[in-house]
């Protein structure tokens, strides 16, 4: 790689750099810092992951600082002022059918979307880790059984088993994130298994097995830690559709209850003037489709550098 | 199915043929799948927080005429015992009445079904057609600005939320532009004009030969299955793309351009014929996606299919038709899914 290539870094920085970039590491720490540090590197050649990543970085600091930010309170309706066009006096995206803000509402939808990602981000892939691991490490009847609840769970149509969920466990956000998570789960299962199925004839493992380490010590310390990193890309990509698969629920209600500013919600809402007053729906539409726009470039640059094998171009 | 087929290579529980033994595998790991798409709807059936006995008696009903409904729905029984007439039931495609429209949803789902076979089929046509050239220039000309375009099509496809985009169809197309017809399957004119013969109205106008009627029923079909198709389009072009890539990468495509074979023909007989089966299961695929992509388009665009039938009864909480619906369309999935398989496993010699 021509690391070496690149332009230093800021004043001061030259010999963490050097360290950073050392061919022989002296401590774990100074290996693990190093793999991440080139890793930030090859990404940040890649231009398409690093806008991805802008734009998340500015989502994630406008959900932190939505009551600095926001000109309005995304929940005081003004009667007098409803559907003002993009542009208006003290509105610059114009106002919804209750003359709320829709800039407001929008910068405090910022936190409902990453609510929801961060937890099923947290959610499904661990679940299918578990899953996975256990059913790759262990084998036999365990396997079986296992794999064929993932292969149940991945037959169905995600958003129709998400719809039903929901339908069960009524709507609103938390229930709304228990059915993307409980239906996002099964590829990471299948992804851990077939990891966990080359990791666990390897040499290394029987190593440590020899030295008596148990079954819960090798899939804690020695499996799960090879499988992260392509479980990362993969969560990655997959937030996009998490995030699609969040506003469609709350574009049919079944998410996020009003008079929350979720942005599927809010399309749903400016869905019935969408002939006269345009802005009301799409506005929300362009965040969402930013967001997940994001995610997907991140995804496609950090499969690039983390998992070279899979990339598509 | 990859991990059974080992199972069953170590140590031959039956004395069968192998081919046999192959069929035998897939036919029980289909009927299990199915068992347990049954399961879970089943499951979801039972925490629901609505008393399906309620619901049939109304509230005012004495103590004795709700344990007669509770007897009736079989609800004292233990779950084993439920579960097993629920599948027996199912499989006579009998999934109760609907709340909402008082009818068999059974005969529900066969009135609507058509509706949204035919969204999907227009809308997969729409995708192969252009995505599958789009993918092999894309792969030829790798690196130029068409494979940058079909890069920026797919992406934005993976990223645009499928019932915004309707919208914004609706509002450039039929509200600015005026090219399309409106919101439903067809314009009031026409409503209930075609005999219905299977249920699809293109089709439906032909045999009855009223021409006015089947450009109004494709003024209305183009926009939603457009847009429905332009989902399958990037993830076709897309998969196009590398399959073609990892052909066009290999010695045979060296050796044919070395005899001096036309570029053409190295593409189109060579490299393509090799992606046939890969991606006709892809195409199998994503019209299983598409259905279920059609859910989200059918509301935007007031469509009478599967999609609205189920959402409607979600919202009124009419859970038989909700349940009902997710079986058929879980069934169609799986079926799809399986069929894809069976495809790649029937037609590619190297599975073999």
């Amino acid at each position: 790689m021509s690391m070496t290539s690149q332009t230093p870094p800021s004043s001061g920085g030259q010999s963490l750099r050097q360290w950073l970039l050392s061919d022989t590491p002296t401590s774990r720490r100074q290996a693990r810092l190093s793999a991440l540090y080139q890793g930030w590197l090859a990404l940040r050649q890649n231009h398409m992951a690093m806008v991805g990543l802008a734009i998340l970085v500015v989502l994630i600091s406008i959900a932190l600082f939505a009551p600095l930010i926001a000109p309005h309170d995304p929940f005081v309706q003004d009667l007098a002022n409803r559907l003002q066009p993009l542009g208006s006096e003290g509105h610059l995206l114009g106002t919804d059918s209750l003359g709320r803000d829709i800039l407001s509402r929008l910068i405090y939808g910022a936190r409902i979307t990453l609510y929801i990602v961060a937890l099923v981000a947290l959610i499904a892939p661990v679940v299918g880790l578990l899953v996975g691991t256990i059913s790759g490490y262990a084998g036999g009847w365990t396997d079986v059984i296992l794999m064929r609840i993932t292969d149940i769970f991945l037959a169905f149509p995600r958003l129709v088993l998400a719809l039903a969920f929901v339908a069960a466990l009524g709507a609103g956000i938390e229930n709304a994130v228990l059915a993307i998570s409980l239906t996002a789960w099964p590829p990471y299962a299948r992804m851990a298994r077939a990891e966990t199925l080359t990791i666990r004839s390897s040499d290394y493992i029987s190593a440590i097995r020899l030295q008596g380490a148990g079954p819960l010590r090798i899939i804690i310390k020695h499996i799960w830690p090879l499988c992260i990193s392509s479980l990362i890309v993969r969560v990655t990509l997959d937030m996009a559709g998490i995030i699609l698969a969040a506003a469609g629920l709350g574009f049919l209600g079944l998410g996020a209850q009003p008079p929350s500013p979720e942005w599927g919600a809010m399309i749903s809402e400016g869905r019935r003037f969408i002939l006269d007053h345009w802005w009301v729906a799409t506005m929300p539409g362009l965040a969402i489709f930013a967001v997940s726009l994001a995610f997907n470039l991140l995804g496609d640059g950090l499969r690039d550098v983390l998992d070279p094998k899979d990339s598509a171009s | 199915m990859a991990n059974f087929a080992t199972e069953t290579e170590r140590r031959p529980w039956l004395p069968l043929p192998p081919w046999a033994r192959g069929t035998l595998v897939t036919l029980s790991s289909i009927a299990v799948t199915m068992l347990g798409l049954l399961f879970v709807t089943f499951l979801i059936g039972r925490v629901m927080p609505i008393d399906p006995v309620l619901a049939i008696v109304g509230e005012r009903a004495t103590e004795e005429q709700y344990n007669a409904a509770y007897r009736e729905l079989g609800l004292d029984r233990s779950l084993a015992v439920q579960f097993f007439y629920y599948v027996s039931d199912v499989l006579r495609g009998d999934f109760g009445t609907s709340l909402l429209t008082a009818r068999d949803v059974s005969s529900d789902i066969a009135r609507v079904f058509p509706a949204t076979f035919e969204l999907a089929t227009i809308g997969i046509l729409f995708g192969c057609i252009l995505g599958v050239p789009l993918g092999v220039i894309a792969a030829v000309r790798r690196g130029s600005w068409i494979d940058q375009i079909a890069r920026v099509i797919a992406l934005v496809g993976y990223s645009m939320p499928i019932f915004w985009l309707g919208l914004m169809g609706l509002l450039l197309f039929y509200g600015i532009l005026g090219w399309v017809g409106g919101p439903g399957r067809q314009g009031i004119f026409y409503e209930d004009m075609i005999p219905s013969v299977t249920g699809m109205i293109l089709i439906d106008s032909l045999i009855a030969g009223d021409w006015g009627a089947f450009r109004d029923a494709f003024s209305h079909i183009v926009l939603p299955a457009s847009l429905l198709g332009y989902y399958s389009l990037a993830y076709i072009s897309r998969m196009t793309r590398s399959f073609m890539l990892e052909q066009l990468s290999a010695e045979y495509i060296t050796t044919a351009r070395v005899k001096g074979m036309s570029e053409w023909a190295v593409i189109w007989s060579h490299a393509f014929r090799n992606i046939r089966v890969q991606l006709i299961t892809v195409i199998a695929l994503s019209y299983a996606n598409l259905l279920e992509g059609s859910v989200l388009t059918e509301i935007i665009f007031a469509w009478p299919g599967i999609g609205s039938y189920i959402t409607t009864a979600l919202l009124s909480a009419d859970m038989n038709a909700v349940l009902g619906g997710t079986v058929v369309v879980g069934l169609v999935f799986i079926c799809l899914n399986i069929f894809s398989d069976l495809l790649y496993k029937v037609f590619d010699p190297r599975s073999k």
